[in-house]
């Protein structure tokens, strides 16, 4: 029995300060078997994959590889004994071609380099898997899915045969991600064992063999795949029973809210991120934005927000709910502030762009309120209410709201701070990029609830999204973005995954009428 | 199972009076070591070379008035470049920022003693010292918000050029012709002096020199700490200092913060200039800055930008360098075996930085 466990964790324990991040876990990885960790954000997944990867060490508890114990004090150590991570974020070399990178940092033969043989193995490899993937391309030249395909050879390369995927699917389109489901599978029947990591449960069901559970800290246990419904996974996950479905009222007053004509943006080497973008805002409708990543959802939010230069005969027209016009090109936030228009922005980069990390709730709040009042000073008091309003109406779990940096609460809880404050500001434009990214499920239908009740106060909201299953759920309309331009706009009530899927991939220039 | 040696992790979060214990206890051991080496090397007796450090630097009634006045002087700098630092603004100019401000007031005690009132006097030395130094931080602000210029560089060669132009005001002004120095400056009249302001007639007239010296850097200093924590000023300063695109996406106009934030940095540089002037050398020189724009980036980043700390580091450095001179007297050492103490006395310091963020635990023990 022993013997058929790729990896076996006995009782593993580990302590940050006074939090259990890993509570008692125990857990076994079968040898040619796909296991999906699941839970919310903060359970305590990245934490034990990361004393897999050799990143963190067990305050308790034992670690057992292929039967043996092991002690596992560094990812060199994690190497050695076959164990392969794949993180959300590439560690590659974007000058370096894909066998370039694959071979980096390995101790050749007597100081040589031969790149005959690592084309060989690499071709090797990916014919045996079903990988597509060309040695000789330069990772600056690949797409994201490309990229992740030379992380998971890099791994193989070396010889894993436990895999560790740290939510490989969150930057991949549907059609890929069924490619990497297809690998995945070939590579098990070749007898690997493979944790994915991913909050998708319908990506759960259609991969893995057996589900493991965390709540917070704890293991709460496992299901073999075939016997599990999403509804079960999740009712395990958070600990009671949480509806699933997104509710999607129609709000009959609509108005355009935003209007954009021929918006062109390039990026600082010239290159045009946004092409003749056309599209009209309106108020009490969620706009859905579609799009492989980086096909320029972050440049049209930003050059709404007036955070981008846009190129000569680009418009974008504010019409306030009294009915007034505004040209918005040209503004600086603070101009759009000043105007009185009411945008409101959630960053796709959080600590990037929508927060500090190093301040705290109530400092961060104070990005929006700072200005009020006359005078050189700041007011407290209200960013201070502010910040124990959202931090009980959103149940943001963190010490306190005056001294803890936001850096140290959970993702879920950094992002229902900024998607609260960003609401509190009664905005009647709401952008967000991603909101939910990285987000449990639970936390995620709260922040989809908002949404939609701000869609119901006659909020315009702008929602750019990576799921395409919630973006069908969510939104009223859909825009599909590809490479800049506006592939479609689509009735969201009327429309397929797999049409969506195709739109990202190929514009339709017919289709991209000016409405 | 086979733990590693020593594990080091990030702490949560440490009580402040455990902060300053690991600080308390690193000066400590930095004074053992410290003995021993001199013992080790000298073969002197540690605790006489301690104690004659501490006469050096608080002996006498005018020795405690001349280290706290050095204390504020120095302080004053990293007072004014708590802002910029606060901003990630990396100004190393306040050398050449507090040159200009010393060069514009000898400039009005050299010209217009005499010719105006000393209300008139104070503030024409005052405001062209602020303007001076304000104007030497605004050129590398200004250059950097537009053109994105590395600030460390410029504000690095700014100094030179302050050096060269003080120089040249030395040749201009010397006193007397040929000695190519300035000289004491109203030396009997003692216009400009600062402790001559107010009360003229008092016998120890250094006291007042000092005195005023310490009020001011004080009442700065509380200002500055009022300035980056209470005003929308300061809120903006951090904000940019901590990510830029942040600053951006609130609507705080990033280059206008750095071209304001840098001018009072530069402006409070060229106040410690005037001061240096006006209540210390009663002169200027080239060395009139003598290092301390570079020790007060030491201060500042020690006491993690809170001015009053501030205060405190700069005690400390100040009384290492008041004992430094006093040892080297007393015992016939030279000027290295006191930088010896000064260097393993400040290793400790910034070392115990390092204990007071991470958690250091060995194996088979609990906590180390």
């Amino acid at each position: 029995m022993d013997i058929e466990n790729a990896i076996e964790l006995r009782n593993i324990t580990k302590r940050f300060g006074p939090v259990v991040a890993n509570d008692n876990i125990s857990l076994q990885l079968h040898k040619g078997e796909i296991l999906s960790l699941l839970g919310e954000n903060g359970s305590g997944k990245t934490t034990l994959m990361n004393m897999l990867g050799g990143i963190y060490f067990p305050d308790e508890g034992s670690i057992l590889v292929n039967g043996e114990p092991v002690s596992i004090k560094s990812p060199k150590d994690s190497f050695h004994y076959g164990i392969g991570m794949i993180h959300q974020h590439f560690k590659l070399v974007d000058v370096f071609t894909a066998a370039e990178n694959i071979v980096l940092g390995l101790e050749g033969e007597k100081g040589k380099l031969d790149k005959a043989s690592i084309r060989k193995a690499v071709r090797e490899i990916a014919d045996r898997y079903g990988f597509e993937i060309d040695p000789d391309q330069k990772v600056y030249e690949m797409s994201v899915s490309q990229k992740q395909t030379v992380e998971i050879v890099k791994v193989l390369y070396r010889g894993a045969n436990i895999l560790i995927l740290d939510e490989p699917t969150a930057v991949l389109t549907p059609q890929e991600t069924d490619k990497l489901f297809a690998v995945m599978r070939n590579m098990k029947k070749d007898g690997k064992a493979i944790i994915i990591i991913t909050h998708k449960l319908h990506e759960v069901l259609a991969v893995s063999d057996r589900v493991a559970v965390l709540r917070k800290g704890q293991y709460i246990g496992d299901v073999p795949t075939a016997e599990a419904t999403q509804q079960s996974l999740t009712d395990m996950m958070v600990g009671r029973s949480v509806s699933l479905n997104i509710d999607r009222p129609v709000n009959p007053e609509q108005n355009d809210r935003i209007v954009v004509n021929h918006l062109t943006v390039k990026n600082k080497e010239g290159v045009k991120m946004l092409d003749d973008v056309s599209f009209t805002a309106r108020s009490g409708e969620i706009l859905g934005v579609a799009g492989i990543a980086g096909s320029g959802q972050r440049e049209l939010l930003e050059a709404i927000a007036g955070m981008q230069r846009l190129e000569p005969g680009s418009e974008i027209r504010y019409i306030s709910p009294e009915g007034e016009q505004t040209v918005l090109n040209g503004m600086d936030p603070l101009d759009i502030i000043h105007k009185g228009v009411l945008l409101s922005f959630v960053p796709e980069d959080r600590f990037g762009m929508g927060l500090v990390g190093s301040m705290s709730i109530v400092e961060n709040i104070k990005l929006r309120t700072y200005r009020r009042g006359k005078g050189p000073l700041t007011d407290r008091k209200y960013p201070t209410d502010l910040a124990n309003r959202i931090v009980s109406d959103l149940e943001v779990v963190t010490p306190d709201v005056n001294r803890t940096p936001l850096r140290r609460l959970s993702g879920g809880n950094v992002q229902k701070v900024l998607v609260g404050r960003e609401i509190s500001c009664n905005p009647s434009v709401l952008m967000t990029a991603y909101a939910v990214r990285g987000l449990d499920i639970n936390t995620s239908y709260t922040i989809y609830n908002l949404l939609t009740d701000q869609k119901m106060k006659g909020v315009s909201v702008i929602y750019v999204g990576e799921d395409l299953d919630v973006l069908l759920e969510l939104c009223d309309r859909i825009l599909v973005l590809c490479g800049g331009q506006v592939s479609s706009i689509v009735d969201a009530r009327n429309t397929t995954k797999e049409e969506i899927g195709l739109m990202m991939t190929q514009v339709r220039r017919e289709g991209a009428d000016h409405e | 199972m086979n733990e590693p040696l020593i594990r080091i992790s990030k702490r949560d979060g440490i009580s402040k009076p455990k902060a300053w214990g690991i600080r308390g206890l690193a000066l400590l051991f930095s004074l053992i070591l410290s003995a021993v080496v001199i013992f080790a090397i000298v073969k002197l007796n540690p605790l006489k070379v301690y104690v004659s450090m501490a006469l050096g630097a608080f002996g006498t009634g005018k020795r405690i008035w001349i280290t706290l006045r050095d204390t504020m002087i120095l302080t004053c700098i990293a007072v004014g470049l708590a802002p910029a630092f606060k901003m990630r603004f990396w100004n190393i100019g306040a050398e050449g920022q507090m040159l200009v401000g010393g060069i514009a007031t000898a400039f009005f005690m050299i010209k217009f003693a005499g010719k105006m009132p000393a209300f008139l006097l104070f503030l024409c030395m005052i405001v062209t010292a602020l303007l001076f130094g304000g104007i030497w931080g605004l050129i590398p602000g200004f250059f950097k918000a537009k053109w994105n210029a590395n600030e460390t560089l410029f504000t690095l060669m700014m100094n030179y050029i302050a050096i060269q132009l003080t120089s040249f005001c030395v040749s201009k002004w010397e006193n007397p012709i040929g000695s190519n120095t300035v000289g004491i400056i109203n030396p009997s009249t003692k216009i400009g002096w600062i402790g001559d302001f107010l009360n003229s007639d008092n016998p120890v007239h250094y006291n007042n020199d000092f005195l005023w010296t310490i009020l001011i850097v004080v009442l700065l200093a509380a200002l500055m700490y009022c300035y980056l924590r209470y005003t929308k000023h300061g809120y903006e300063i951090s904000v940019v200092g901590d990510s830029e695109n942040t600053a951006r996406y609130a609507g705080i106009r990033v280059n206008r913060v750095y071209i304001r934030t840098m001018a009072l940095s530069g402006a409070l540089c060229g106040f410690a200039g005037f001061l240096a002037v006006s209540a210390v050398s009663h002169t200027i020189s080239t060395s009139t800055a003598n290092g301390r724009g570079f020790t007060a980036i030491i201060v500042a980043w020690l006491a993690k930008m809170n001015p009053f700390v501030m205060i405190l580091i700069s005690v400390l450095l100040t009384f290492l360098d008041k004992g430094a001179i006093q040892i080297a007297s007393d015992f016939g050492l030279n000027e290295y075996a006191s930088e010896i103490i000064s260097g393993i006395v400040l290793f400790f310091i910034l070392g115990s930085e390092f204990f007071i963020n991470y958690k250091v635990k060995l194996r088979g023990h609990k906590e180390g």
